[in-house]
């Protein structure tokens, strides 16, 4: 069973993203708001972050827990965190886009049209974009595994 | 003893390096604390590049008219300048290459194949750029030799006590960085040199970042072979230098065959031609080796001693200031051992964030494992921020620097 209680309720949306970028609208300023949401990211109990747990490709930590509740339609229940704030801003963009979604659904987000409508890639260096690919690429991967555990 | 040493205007040496004068799109003033990496250029070296190619451009040692003539002959300029920059004996123990990484891939595949046999040795240290650590790797597979690393103190200097135990009748090549690009430590060049002959070992010294900061006088210190990048040396990207001992580039066999390194060319074989040429396959990077020239000369009129004082103070003042720093530690000796690099990590700070942060404030430094994840592992550390100074550098960017660190921990709420 998944413990619940501690799930943010003013977990930022989408939708909250893409206008707070659209005003902010000059790139340094983007990145200061990926930073502060970086900065208030829920932490990950300590013994989590466990060599299993790890993302690898990415140039700082990062670790990745990716549960499905099985009594409600499997939504997903992801936690991460990194030593590196920017990346846990984009931690918060991902837990955004997938955070309660089922299987099938997480299949279907083309996260790379969300990371385009942010212009984030233009700012994020070649590593960036691989570390932020290991972890879609995760994230799918239990998606995956869920649904063919379905059948 | 007091020793004067000769001057050294900062302002005037910053002067010639345009790009210092150029704000960045933010219109902020640029610190530019990479040189680690790769220095900028100035106006000199810039001005002959556009020379060469707007004056006299044609393609090396294959024409015999008027441009074909003057290329050569710069080049055959060049190569005396470096010649004479490192004191070494001859003028065609220069050879022209693509970098410092081409050089040590050369040596290691040209010279290494032909001496190394299974159960021989080769000495490294562990703080070596990868550049002088992945070659020797692949000629180690390929021979059967072995590769030891000579461990370091804790305070970052190699442990010259336990090199008995690591150079022995086994070793074939000793390569040693002459300054490590992420602590700064300078090597004792000459004592290991000697020690390295002793046994009867190939000396090697990866100048890439040594070059710069201090002089090394081949003749008398017995180095072997040198290499060095020309785009840290605040000359061009894309040409290098292999200085070898005369008798030890006839030994070695080029690494590149084609065009110009023949002496003739039958069907199933070829004979090559006396070096340099015989390690300078194809067209070389022709423009950039000429204009490394002017760098050298910008530099000799200097003095290495000159900048090396400025950068030293430079050194000692970025590490007062930084200590103040809280959760601040840095990386590598005291400033007696080393040349003008200091390598830090900053608690509850991923250097990733602190690189991007200071940027913020015009501050260019690296962060990650600076192509040395030997020594970082070693370190106990997966990454780290690099500020590496060169001589146009002021003591108000140092305090810049500072101020942009503690500037960064309020962002990141570490203050
Ligand atoms: C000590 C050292 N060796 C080798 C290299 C490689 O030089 P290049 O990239 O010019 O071939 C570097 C460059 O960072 C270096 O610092």
């Amino acid at each position: 069973m998944i413990d619940r209680t501690d799930n943010n309720t003013d977990q930022i949306t989408l939708a909250e993203i893409f206008d707070e970028f659209e005003f902010l609208g000059d790139s340094e300023a983007q990145m200061d708001y990926l930073i502060d949401l970086g900065l208030d990211l829920p932490k990950l109990p300590a013994q989590e972050k466990t060599e299993l747990n790890r993302v690898h490709g990415c140039q700082s930590n990062v670790w990745m827990l990716t549960d499905f509740d099985d009594e409600v339609s499997s939504p997903l229940h992801l936690q991460a965190e990194s030593d590196a704030m920017i990346v846990n801003g984009l931690i918060a963009v991902l837990l955004a886009a997938y955070q309660e979604k089922r299987p099938k659904e997480i299949l279907d987000i083309e996260i790379h049209k969300i990371f385009d409508r942010l212009g984030l890639d233009r700012h994020l260096s070649p590593q960036r974009k691989n570390g932020l690919n290991g972890m879609v690429k995760r994230i799918r991967e239990a998606a995956m595994v869920k649904l063919s555990q379905e059948g | 003893m007091n020793i004067t040493l000769p001057e050294f205007d900062v302002e005037a040496f910053r002067k010639q390096f345009p790009i210092l004068h150029q704000p960045d799109s933010h219109g902020r003033q640029v610190i530019y604390l990479d040189n680690g990496a790769s220095a900028q250029k100035p106006q000199v070296v810039i001005d002959k590049v556009v020379e060469a190619y707007t004056k006299y451009y044609a393609n090396a040692y294959r024409g015999v008219y008027e441009f074909g003539q003057r290329i050569d002959d710069e080049l055959e300029l060049t190569r005396e300048a470096v010649r004479s920059l490192i004191n070494a004996e001859r003028k065609e123990e220069i050879v022209f290459t693509p970098g410092t990484t081409a050089s040590l891939n050369m040596i290691a595949q040209g010279y290494g194949r032909t001496v190394l046999k299974p159960g021989d040795e080769i000495l490294l240290t562990l703080m070596e750029h990868h550049a002088n650590i992945v070659p020797w790797q692949i000629i180690a597979e390929q021979t059967g030799a072995v590769i030891r690393y000579l461990p370091l103190t804790e305070d970052g200097r190699l442990d010259l006590e336990q090199l008995s135990d690591y150079l022995t009748e086994k070793t074939k090549f000793v390569s040693v960085t002459g300054m490590s690009n992420v602590l700064g430590t300078i090597p004792n060049i000459q004592l290991l040199a000697s020690a390295a002959h002793a046994v009867g070992a190939i000396f090697i010294v990866d100048a890439a970042q040594s070059m710069l900061h201090e002089a090394i006088d081949v003749l008398e210190t017995g180095v072997d072979f040198i290499v060095f990048s020309g785009h840290k040396f605040y000359g061009p990207t894309g040409v290098g230098v292999l200085y070898g001992r005369y008798q030890h580039l006839e030994q070695m066999s080029p690494l590149l065959g084609g065009g110009h390194m023949i002496d003739r060319v039958f069907e199933d074989h070829s004979t090559w031609a006396d070096p340099p040429a015989k390690f300078e396959a194809g067209t070389i990077p022709i423009v950039q080796a000429i204009a490394l020239r002017p760098a050298i000369e910008l530099v000799r009129e200097i003095g290495l001693e000159a900048i090396r004082a400025h950068e030293q103070s430079l050194l000692v003042h970025a590490m007062d200031a930084l200590r103040e720093i809280p959760g601040l530690k840095i990386y590598g000796p005291a400033p007696e051992h080393k040349g003008a690099i200091v390598s830090f990590t900053l608690e509850g700070a991923h250097p990733q964030d602190l690189a991007f942060l200071l940027n913020r404030h015009g501050v260019c430094v690296r962060h990650g494992h600076h192509c040395t994840m030997l020594l970082h592992d070693h370190l106990g550390i997966s990454a780290s921020v690099r500020a590496s100074f060169a001589a146009y550098n002021t003591h108000e960017e140092v305090d810049k620097l500072a101020e942009a660190i503690q500037a960064a921990r309020k962002r990141l709420r570490l203050a």
